[in-house]
C-alpha cells in the first residue's frame, strides 16, 4: 500500500504541497485531478525523489518502506514507477541500452539473474508489439527525436518491462490521440491485479474512460480537497474545478 | 633547484633539468646516433640541435602554450633507457591483429609481429634521404627539433599506389623504472589511392617520471585514406609530448582520433595541411583527465586549397583537479574557396576543481567558405540523472553512461571498428579507475 500522510514540500522557499493524505490499497488504481499548477508532478517527483523539494513535513511509505529516506533507484527496486510527464531526452544513449541496463539494474537487486543481450531483445520486443511501437525505437537514443505520443509510449513500454507495483503515471495521456490512448490504457489495465498499484493524474476525464479507477481524488492548490467513486471525474468534467473550490 | 639531480647524476646516468641537460645528452650521444654518418641526417641533426638550444623549453610566455606549464619536463633530470629490451616486459593486449612494439622509441622485433607493413626506421635512413624532416618544423616547435636531433628509431610505413596496409597497432613502451625519455620519430607515406588503419598506442611501465616525446610525418598522397586512432595510455607519472605532421593530396583523407586517458602531462599538436582539392581532414578526439592530470590537444589545421572539408569534434572530461586544455587554430589560405570547416570543443566538468581552457582560432582568408566552431562547458545534466536512477540505474552507473553518451559523438565517428573497439575499451579502462 502506497500511504502518504501530511506531506508538505517546497520549492525555493515556497511551499507546493500543503499537506497531502493519500492511501492506495494494493490492487487499487486512484486517479489525481486538477488543474494546472496545483501541485500534481511536484506530488510525483516528490514520490520518485528528484532532487530540489525540500520536505518540510509528513511522510510517505511503500509496503511499510519509508520511501522519502530512500535514494531513487532504491525506490525504483522497491517496486515504485513513475512515468514522467516530460519524459528525458538522453542523447547518445540509446533506447536498448538504456532499457536494459534499468531492468538488469533492478533484477540484480531483487537477487534475480540479468538478462542477456538476446533475452533482453525477446522480452522487448513482444512489449513493444502490445503497444504498436516500431522496433527501432530500441536503436534511437532515449526519446531524441521521439514525438511526443511516442515518448509517453516509451514510458510506459518501461513500465511493462520494469514491472513495478506501485506506477505513477503523470499526465500520461497528455499528447495523445485516442488511438494511442487506447494503447497506453490497454498497457496499464493489462498490469492491474492484486500486487499492482496505480495513481493515475490527468485533468481530462477521457482516460478514465478507458482506465476505470477504484478512487478519484481532486488535488488543488496542493491539498486534497475531495475524493469519491469513478462517478467524480464525470461530475468534474461536466462542472469544472470551480465547484470544487466552491465546495 | 638543481642540487639533487645533480647529486644522483653519477649513479643514475641522470643528466641535469632543462634545456642545458638535454644539450648536454645530444653532445654526449651524438657520435652514436644512428645515421650521424650520413651527412644530410648529421646535417639534420645539428640544425635542430642548434634551434632547440635557441628556442629552449617553451614557457608559458608563449602564445601557444599559454595553458601548459612544461615545468614538470623542465625540473627533472632524465637518462638513457637502459638495453636490452626484456622480452618478459608485459604489454597489453593487441588493438589488431597485428602490431609493431617499440621500446624506449626502439624497435622491438622480439615483440613485433611478423609480416607487418612497418620497418625500423633506424635500418633504412640512408633510402630517406629528402623524406624524413620534409613535414617536421624544427624553427618554431622546440619539442620537435629535440625529438630531431635524438630520435633512434621509429616506425617506417611506406605503401605503395593503392595498397591496403590493413589494420596495423604500433605500440609505444616504456620503461619507467628511472627517468627516461624516448624520442621516436615515425615516417608514414601513402603513394596515391593505398589506405592505412593505424592505431597507435602509447604505454608505460613504472612509477617514475618519464617523457616519451614522438613525432609523426604523414604524407598522404592524392586519393589515399589513413586512419589514425592514438591512444595515450601512459603511466600515471608519464609525461607525453607529441607531434603529428601531416600533409593530404587532392582528395585524400587524413582521419584521426586522439585519446588521452593515461600520463601526468600531455600534449598531441597535430599540424594538418590540406595541399589538394577535396583533401579532408578529421582531428576528432576525447581526452578523460582524473585528479592532478593535464591534458593539452592543440591543432594547427591548413585550408590551403579548394573544396576541402575539415570536421574537429573534441570532448574532454574532467574529474577531481584536473585541466583540459583544447586550442584549435584554422587557417583558410585565398586560394581555399569552399572550404567546409567545422570545429567543436566540449567539456564536461565533473567536480568543481577542475578546469578547460579552449582556445579556438579562425584566419580566413578565402571569401567563400563555410566555417563553424563552438564551445560548450557543462555539468552531468540533474534531470538525465534523476531520469536514469528513477528507473533503478544506480547513481555512479548512471554517471558513466552519460559520461559515455557524451563521448559518444565523438567515437562514434571513428568508422573503423576495431579503432573504435580499441577506443572504447581505454574509455573503460578509465572509467573503472575514476568511478569512486
Ligand atoms: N522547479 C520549480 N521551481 C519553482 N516553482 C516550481 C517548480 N516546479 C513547479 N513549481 C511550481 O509549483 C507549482 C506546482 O507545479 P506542478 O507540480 O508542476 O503542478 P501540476 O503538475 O499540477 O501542473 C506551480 O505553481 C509551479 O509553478
Ligand atoms: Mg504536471
Amino acid at each position: 500500500m502506497l500511504k502518504i500522510e501530511g506531506l508538505t514540500a517546497e520549492i525555493d522557499g515556497k511551499e507546493i504541497l500543503k499537506g497531502i493524505d493519500l492511501e492506495v490499497p494494493q490492487g487499487e488504481v486512484h486517479a489525481i485531478m486538477g488543474p494546472n499548477g496545483s501541485g500534481k508532478s511536484t506530488l510525483s517527483y516528490v514520490l520518485a525523489g528528484r532532487e530540489g523539494y525540500e520536505i518540510t513535513g509528513g511522510t510517505a511509505s511503500f509496503n511499510g518502506h519509508d520511501l522519502l529516506a530512500m535514494e531513487p533507484e532504491e525506490r525504483a527496486a522497491t517496486g515504485l514507477f513513475l512515468a514522467f510527464q516530460y519524459p528525458v531526452e538522453l542523447p547518445g544513449v540509446g533506447n536498448a541500452n538504456f532499457l536494459r541496463t534499468a531492468l538488469n539494474a533492478q533484477r540484480r537487486s531483487k537477487g534475480e539473474p540479468e538478462l542477456d543481450a538476446m533475452q533482453f531483445l525477446k522480452t522487448a520486443r513482444a512489449r513493444m508489439k502490445e503497444l504498436s511501437m516500431p522496433e527501432d525505437m530500441l536503436k534511437r537514443g532515449v526519446n531524441v527525436g521521439f514525438s511526443g505520443g511516442e515518448k509517453k509510449r516509451n514510458e510506459v513500454l518501461q513500465m511493462a518491462l520494469l514491472q513495478p507495483r506501485v506506477a505513477i503515471l503523470d499526465e500520461t495521456d497528455s499528447g495523445l490521440d485516442i488511438d494511442a490512448l487506447k494503447i497506453v490504457a490497454d498497457g496499464v489495465n493489462a498490469m492491474r491485479g492484486p500486487d499492482f498499484s496505480a495513481v493515475v493524474i490527468t485533468h481530462y476525464q477521457r482516460l478514465l474512460d478507458y482506465i476505470v479507477p477504484d478512487r478519484v481524488h481532486v488535488l488543488m492548490g496542493g491539498r486534497i480537497v475531495q475524493t469519491g467513486g469513478p462517478e467524480l471525474a464525470k461530475q468534474l468534467e461536466a462542472s469544472g474545478y470551480g465547484s470544487v473550490q466552491a465546495a | 633547484m638543481n642540487a639533487p639531480v645533480e647529486n644522483s647524476l653519477s649513479e643514475a646516468g641522470l643528466s641535469a633539468a632543462g634545456a642545458a641537460g638535454f644539450l648536454h645528452r645530444y653532445e654526449g650521444l651524438r657520435a652514436r646516433l644512428p645515421g650521424i654518418g650520413l651527412p644530410w641526417l648529421a646535417a639534420l641533426r645539428d640544425r635542430a640541435a642548434e634551434a632547440f638550444r635557441a628556442q629552449g623549453f617553451p614557457t608559458r610566455r608563449v602564445e601557444a602554450w599559454k595553458y601548459t606549464d612544461l615545468a614538470p619536463l623542465t625540473q627533472t633530470g632524465f637518462g638513457e633507457p637502459l638495453t636490452p629490451v626484456e622480452s618478459a616486459l608485459p604489454l597489453p593486449r593487441h588493438a589488431a591483429p597485428k602490431r609493431v612494439v617499440f621500446v624506449d622509441g626502439r624497435f622491438s622485433a622480439e615483440l613485433s609481429d611478423a609480416d607487418v607493413p612497418v620497418r625500423s626506421l633506424a635500418r633504412h635512413l640512408p633510402e630517406l634521404e629528402g623524406r624524413l624532416g620534409a613535414l617536421a618544423r624544427t624553427d618554431d616547435l622546440p619539442l620537435v627539433a629535440l625529438n630531431t636531433a635524438l630520435f633512434e628509431d621509429g616506425a617506417l610505413i611506406e605503401l605503395g599506389p593503392d595498397e591496403d596496409g590493413g589494420v596495423v597497432e604500433l605500440l609505444s613502451v616504456t620503461r619507467a623504472d628511472r627517468p627516461v625519455t624516448a624520442h621516436p620519430r615515425h615516417l608514414v607515406r601513402l603513394a596515391e589511392g593505398a589506405r592505412l588503419v593505424l592505431i597507435e598506442r602509447s604505454w608505460g611501465h613504472g612509477e617514475s617520471r618519464y617523457l616519451h616525446s614522438p613525432v609523426f610525418e604523414v604524407e598522404v598522397a592524392a586519393g589515399a585514406h589513413i586512419t589514425h586512432a592514438r591512444i595515450q595510455q601512459e603511466a600515471s607519472a608519464g609525461l607525453h609530448l607529441s607531434t603529428v605532421f601531416a600533409r593530404v593530396a587532392e582528395g585524400g583523407t587524413y582521419d584521426s582520433f586522439l585519446l588521452h586517458v593515461g600520463a601526468k602531462l600531455s600534449r598531441s599538436e597535430a599540424h594538418v595541411a590540406l595541399v589538394g582539392p577535396k583533401a579532408a581532414a578529421h582531428l576528432n578526439g576525447a581526452q578523460l583527465l582524473g585528479d592532478g592530470q593535464h591534458g593539452d590537444c592543440t591543432t594547427f589545421l591548413d585550408h590551403a586549397a579548394p573544396d576541402c572539408p575539415s570536421r574537429q569534434t573534441v570532448k574532454t572530461v574532467l574529474a577531481g583537479r584536473s585541466r583540459g586544455v583544447f586550442q584549435g587554430k584554422i587557417h583558410v589560405h585565398q586560394v581555399a574557396q569552399r572550404t567546409d570547416g567545422y570545429q567543436m570543443n566540449q567539456a564536461l566538468l565533473l567536480s568543481d576543481q577542475a578546469e578547460i581552457d579552449s582556445k579556438p582560432q579562425l584566419e580566413i582568408y578565402a571569401d567563400d567558405v563555410k566555417c563553424s566552431h563552438g564551445a560548450t562547458v557543462g555539468e552531468l545534466d540533474e534531470n538525465q540523472l534523476f531520469y536514469l536512477r528513477a528507473r533503478g540505474i544506480p547513481a555512479a552507473v548512471a554517471r558513466s553512461m552519460l559520461i559515455e553518451a557524451f563521448l559518444q559523438e565523438a567515437i562514434e565517428g571513428v568508422t573503423e571498428e576495431s579503432a573504435r573497439a580499441a577506443l572504447s575499451e581505454a574509455v573503460a579502462g578509465w572509467w573503472e579507475r575514476n568511478a569512486a
